[in-house]
């Protein structure tokens, strides 16, 4: 069991590593020079672009770029931004809370929403509540969040006024961002248990346990249900990467301070080192929050459990 | 004795009872209902980007100084905007470049995702490991992120944000498949094919290919949608293309500003992308239920 | 006797996409206290679907019952609520399912669906009703209740679930117990087993049984009374003596002359049923035996028989005295027969060093195998450490002769389908040579291997896998013909034409795709695809186990009709014994890894040399009702091939086992003429 999960672990490791190169591979090697976003190569006089070039470091041969990039990672420097030398990590760290918040709570919400609607709607195969579900379901994968968000915005803030329409000070501004990621996570949940339910609920296993005379309560709620929801743990640790990249554009029109709004600004402003830092941390919570799930897995699936 | 002991044991237990599982004809007619709507406004939608100015009662760039900033009204039904546009004009037009997107992320993500799903799942071994290995890797970038990055490293043009959408799209193709083409190669008709001296290409391409890809066109199907959702948001985040005629993501972003005096501005472009994917979704459900063995009702 | 159970005129209906399909039609049945009713019928025949009705699952699978009463007990089971009929499930009346490995909910241990069943229906304490849990796994034969107890699903081997599930359902004691085909998942071994065990439990338990089964072995086996289903209809219903001894249906008499038929020797054409049984959804006019019926007259084309009860048995035939007629006639020349075998026998008895029988001319081997390992690493070991292996083919050297049939048998878990794909190359060897008339074929590999396999080719198991549903038959027939052969498009439609009919099927069925084929349609396909590039070498693994028996006889005549027809040399995989007896000149008997055994085929079946054949031949339940006998059931199941026992393999199951058998592994040593067998004290 320890060895699987350091093994687990060490995977992680690698995975980590293998995206950092990715990204700087796209940051770095995708056609498009970093400096030309920074000064107007048109005006500009050569003398300038190499000494912005220098400074930058990527006059250098490629390879001491790499290693450069993967010494400084290991010592938790990101690098600074181009804009205002800032170091990137403790700017990270810093507004990191905000979006923890935001995907926690929105994590949260689509689970508890999602899981009951799809049980429901199960259960109850097709009466309005499975009804509802689907639509749920739908509308979930098919709103863009930017949209939704907007309109959440426009009837709660706008026109009714109960709730802040940005900031990320307090729970009250937590409430419409986490509405909006929810509902997509909700949509996603719902699908995924509904049809992981429908299938149980057609395994031999179940006319057993019906015919033992279980009421249909323990049947679906205490059998079918932990069988379905095994399948969708795994949902999970995608979910999360779902919020943080939910974040980007949540935060962007409910002008929270997180990381996603960071990383939306650095992009538009071409600040790459910020952009990469961002990109790198949000794997590293990507991973670890898959590696908890993963072994969390083991312990509920005893399937599982006895293959490790 | 006996008897009357159960008899008595069974009217005690007559307590709340879920209602009885049964299916019934209505909830059928309802998703033909929903079929039939999802190809009407694919097909409109269509239309409009094939055709926009069969449509759209005025030209996209064309600005009425006059009416600035309308509600909707019957001339003009989603309103005017700030330069005295036509949003329905332009939500018409905007269609296109969003469709675009949709599609050929799909066809470009698809193809290379299924490809690398299938020689991986097909091949093995030393193979499988490595190229899951990098899949894994890429997965651990949220789509959107992934895209963000490409499409800002590379500069926006239609191109790179279909580059960008398609590789943000590629594992989960990449994953599909491979599960499929592995569970196709342990069949029975896949021995017998080998048993018969058919060679190994020959069994991926005859057998092995045609039966591993429905599952990859359902999931292109549903594809469709979230490639146009992260296209319109790429659009939304700023990494839209300047053009004179906006995409729908650009189209709500400028509107954004003016959200608390013209509503509909913003309102219009998003119900059009949501009724757009819906649909797409729905069809794809469609496709999935038809298609999957396992999902068919009896 | 007191009557228990009573299902009265029951009719079924099943909500389909095409619209309302009667599934069952005017069931009638009764079971008294005590009693063991068994119910026969072939897939389709809705034998499951009765047994769903009375314990009113039905409702849960888009079934209604559309007509007739089902009383347990005086309690008409049609009228009361799912909430009512709950309370009676489990305590009353229980079933045990034909997927040991499906029927219990794989994320939670036995105990606990144990101890759930009991406290739904009694009140007890769970300490008390944990207790009782252990005590019925032990009553079972489940070795240390108390940890299996803690088990999941998974960890235990489909007969030790089925136990556990036998446990399950007596956990309240009912006074009836549904038994829906429960030994058809477990090998022959378990079977005898769980057989044994229901009869044991029945008389503790005082319950009635109502087993479901498409083997009239079995029923033959344990049944008082039998009730055979066709096409949800009655057929027939008799005490299952006189039904062995008399069968009153055409339908009976065909299923019974199926089985029995493979009791019989080589060579001979078997008795079977024509055609195919008929789908729900088209099913013939008038009686719906007739297209199959030798018997059928008008009549039976036009108007559907009822139940005609004469001497407490029941018979829907129109022409039962002369079905009875015709049995007369040829019992007596059967008889001559069998005493004709037995002069053999007692023959063979004062002369035990020849054989009776005259053995085939000894041909050149087309096969020749030595020292034929074949490993699996088990999953999760690493390289470069200790190894754990699965030795699933270990040290097995034979050989198969030209033109003859090669029988190999054992249970599951033997390593005989290991075997023959080793044999084919569809997996590399481990170690040990195998030539194929002059070539070795150990060493072969891309194109060299692709072209001998124009020579061996092989028959699935599984009629609906191993035709890919995307092809036409035509084209899937072709296949072989399109690797190796040159043709043009219109020469290979010639040729698959008359491949078609030689394998009797329909030319024009070229055009079709496979859904639209029965199971034994199916198999043909298969044939007729194998035999393309006309082999010299056919391996058959399980070709006709997933075959309804009326259609298992015809597929076994094809086989062997082909054989005589294109001298074809079979290498014939099953763990149906007779259906391998009847097909095979010799039989190799396969047991953890090992061959254990090899003889001509009535040699092995008179006179078995090691303890595993004669335990094997004995768990055979017999359709013959004269030859009710003490089963010699074997104990125990088979190890894990990954850490095979010591000495000899299966020491730990045998009844003559000694200190040495443990030590020393016995080499293959010749019996007999033909004869060889791998044990220290050979019967």
């Amino acid at each position: 069991m320890v060895r699987a999960i350091l093994g687990r672990a060490l995977s992680s490791l690698l995975v980590v590593a293998g995206s950092s190169l990715l990204v700087f591979v796209i940051m770095y090697l995708l056609p498009g020079d970093p400096v030309d976003s920074l000064i107007d190569p048109s005006s500009a006089t050569p003398e300038q672009i190499a000494s912005l070039r220098h400074q930058l470091g990527v006059d250098r041969p490629l390879y001491v770029q790499l290693a450069d990039y993967f010494g400084k990672l290991l010592q938790g420097d990101f690098g600074k931004s181009l804009l205002n030398s800032e170091p990137v990590l403790p700017k990270i760290v810093e507004h990191f809370p905000a979006t923890l918040a935001l995907a926690a709570a929105s994590a949260l919400l689509s689970v508890v929403a999602g899981v009951l609607l799809a049980v429901l709607s199960a259960v109850h195969r097709n009466r309005w509540i499975d009804v509802v579900a689907r639509i749920v379901g739908l509308l979930g994968i098919s709103m863009p969040t930017f949209w939704s968000g907007i309109l959440l915005l426009l009837i709660f803030s706008v026109h009714l006024g109960w709730l802040p329409a940005m900031g990320s000070d307090g729970w009250r501004t937590l409430v419409l961002p986490a509405a909006t990621l929810g509902l997509i996570g909700a949509g996603f949940i719902v699908r995924m248990v509904r049809n992981s339910m429908l299938e149980v609920v057609n395994e031999h296993f179940i006319v057993t346990l019906r015919s033992k005379g279980l009421s249909e309560r323990s049947v679906m709620y205490r059998h079918a249900l932990r069988n379905a929801l095994i399948p969708a743990v795994t949902m999970i640790g995608m979910l999360v990467g779902e919020m943080l990249a939910g974040a980007v554009v949540i935060e962007t029109v409910f002008s929270r301070q997180g990381i996603g709004r960071i990383v939306a600004d650095a992009i538009l402003a071409k600040d790459l080192p910020v952009v990469q830092g961002v990109i790198v941390f949000s794997a590293i919570v990507y991973v670890l929050v898959n590696l908890l799930v993963d072994i969390s897995y083991s312990y509920i699936d005893p399937r599982v459990r006895r293959a490790a | 004795m006996r008897e009357s002991a159960t008899a008595k044991a069974v009217l005690q237990k007559r307590k709340w009872e879920l209602p009885a599982l049964r299916s019934s004809g209505r909830r059928f007619e309802l998703s033909r209902l929903f079929v039939a709507g999802a190809v009407a406004v694919i097909a409109f939608i269509a239309l409009c980007a094939i055709a926009p100015q069969w449509i759209a009662p005025y030209s996209p760039t064309e600005m009425l100084a006059d009416s600035l900033m309308q509600a909707p009204s019957a001339a003009h039904p989603f309103g005017t905007d700030y330069f005295g546009r036509d949003v329905f004009s332009l939500v018409v037009y905007g269609s296109r470049d969003s469709l675009f997107i949709g599609l050929m992320s799909v066809v470009v993500g698809g193809l290379v995702g299924g490809t690398i799903g299938a020689l991986s799942g097909y091949i093995g071994g030393w193979f499988d490991t490595i190229l899951m290995r990098i899949i894994d890797t890429l997965m651990t970038i949220p789509g959107i992120l992934l895209a963000l990055a490409i499409a800002a490293a590379m500069g926006p043009s239609l191109t790179n944000i279909v580059l960008a959408v398609a590789s943000s799209a590629i594992p989960g193709y990449a994953r599909v498949m491979r599960g499929q083409t592995m569970s196709i190669n342990g069949r029975p008709y896949i021995t017998a094919a080998r048993s018969i001296g058919v060679s190994r290409f020959g069994i991926f391409r005859r057998h092995v290919l045609p039966n591993s890809l429905s599952p990859l066109l359902v999931m292109a199907t549903l594809g469709i949608g979230s490639s146009i959702l992260a296209g319109s948001g790429l659009s939304f985040l700023g990494l839209g293309l300047l053009k004179e005629i906006p995409d729908w993501g650009t189209l709500l972003s400028q509107g954004r500003g003016y959200l608390t005096v013209a509503w509909w501005i913003c309102t219009f472009p998003g119900l059009a992308i949501t009724l757009l994917v819906l649909a797409v979704n729905i069809l794809g459900d469609w496709l999935r239920d038809r298609l999957d063995p396992k999902r068919k009702e009896a | 006797m007191e009557r228990l159970l009573e299902i009265n005129d029951l009719s079924v209906d099943f909500h389909t996409r095409r619209g309302l399909l009667r599934a069952l039609s005017e069931v009638s049945l009764t079971i008294r206290r005590g009693e063991t009713v068994c119910l026969v019928g072939e897939s389709g025949s809705g034998k499951t679907i009765t047994s769903k009705a009375v314990m009113r699952l039905l409702d849960y699978e888009n079934g209604r019952i559309a007509g007739g009463r089902i009383r347990l007990d005086g309690l008409d089971l049609t009228a009361l609520s799912q909430n009512e009929l709950r309370s009676l499930r489990g305590k009353k009346m229980a079933m045990v399912f034909q997927e040991p490995m499906a029927a219990f909910d794989p994320v939670y241990t036995i105990g606990y669906q144990l101890v759930e069943t009991i406290r739904r229906h009694e009140t007890r304490s769970k300490k008390e009703a944990w207790e009782h849990a252990v005590s019925l796994l032990a009553r079972v034969g489940i070795p240390e209740p108390r940890i299996r107890m803690k088990q999941y699903p998974g960890e235990l081997s489909g007969g030790m679930l089925q136990r556990a599930m036998i446990a399950l359902a007596l956990s309240c004691g009912p006074e009836l117990l549904i038994a829906d085909e429960p030994t058809t998942a477990l090998d022959v071994t378990i079977q005898a087993q769980i057989l044994q065990l229901l009869q044991e439990l029945k008389e503790e338990f005082r319950m009635s049984i109502l087993l479901i089964t498409h083997d009239l072995g079995i029923a033959a086996e344990i049944a008082d009374r039998v009730v055979v289903l066709y096409a949800g209809r009655v057929a027939e219903q008799a005490p299952a003596a006189e039904l062995f001894a008399r069968p009153h249906h055409p339908y009976t008499r065909g299923l019974l002359d199926s089985v029995a038929a493979l009791d019989t020797e080589k060579g001979e054409k078997l008795r079977s049923i024509a055609g195919s049984i008929p789908s729900l959804s088209a099913l013939p006019d008038g009686c719906l035996f007739h297209p199959r019926c030798p018997f059928a007259s008008d009549k039976c084309r036009n108007e559907a028989p009822p139940l005609i009860s004469r001497n407490g048995r029941a018979a829907a035939c129109w022409h039962t005295d002369k079905l009875l007629t015709a049995t007369n006639a040829e019992k007596g020349s059967a008889r001559q027969e069998i005493e004709l075998l037995s002069e053999k026998l007692i023959l063979a008895e004062k002369n035990p060093s020849a054989s009776p029988f005259e053995s085939p001319e000894a041909s050149p081997d087309l096969f020749q195998v030595s020292g034929l390992r074949k490993f699996y690493r088990l999953k999760g070991s690493l390289p470069g450490r200790a190894r754990a292996h699965i030795r699933a083919v270990d040290d097995v050297s034979f050989a198969i002769r030209r033109g003859e049939t090669f029988g190999l048998v054992g249970e599951s878990g033997s390593g005989k389908s290991t075997l023959g794909r080793v044999l084919l190359q569809l997996e590399k060897a481990t170690a040990g040579r195998i030539r194929f008339g002059d070539r070795e074929l150990t060493g072969l590999r891309g194109a060299a291997l692709r072209e001998v396999r124009k020579d061996m080719q092989m028959i699935f198991q599984d009629p609906y896998g191993s035709l890919d549903p995307r092809w036409n038959v035509g084209d899937i027939i072709g296949e072989p013909l399109r690797v190796h052969e040159r043709l043009t498009a219109s020469e290979k439609k010639e040729r698959v034409a008359r491949l078609l009919e030689s394998v009797g099927l329909d030319a024009s069925y070229a055009n079709r795709y496979p859904h639209e084929f029965s199971g034994g349609q199916r198999q043909r396909i298969g044939i007729a695809r194998a035999i393309a590039l006309s082999p010299k070498f056919v391996l058959a693994d399980e070709a006709v186990s997933a075959l309804d028996v009326s259609v298992q006889a015809q597929v076994v005549n094809l086989l062997q009709e082909l054989q005589e027809k294109l001298g074809l040399t079979y290498l014939f995989i099953a763990h149906g014994l007779q259906v391998v007896r009847h097909l095979s000149d010799r039989i190799g008997v396969m047991y953890l890894g090992k061959l254990v055994e090899i003889a001509p085929s009535r040699e092995l079946f008179l006179r078995p040399a090691h303890p595993y054949t004669k335990a094997l031949i004995a768990s055979i339940p017999s359709a013959d009702i004269g030859a009710k006998r003490e089963r010699i059931a074997l104990q125990g199941e088979i190890p894990s091939p990954a850490r095979p026992p010591s000495g000899c393999r299966f020491h730990t199951r045998c009844p003559l086992a000694t200190a040495r058998c443990k030590e020393e592994e016995p080499e293959l040593r010749t019996i007999g003429s033909e004869h060889v067998a791998a044990c220290h004290y050979p019967l």
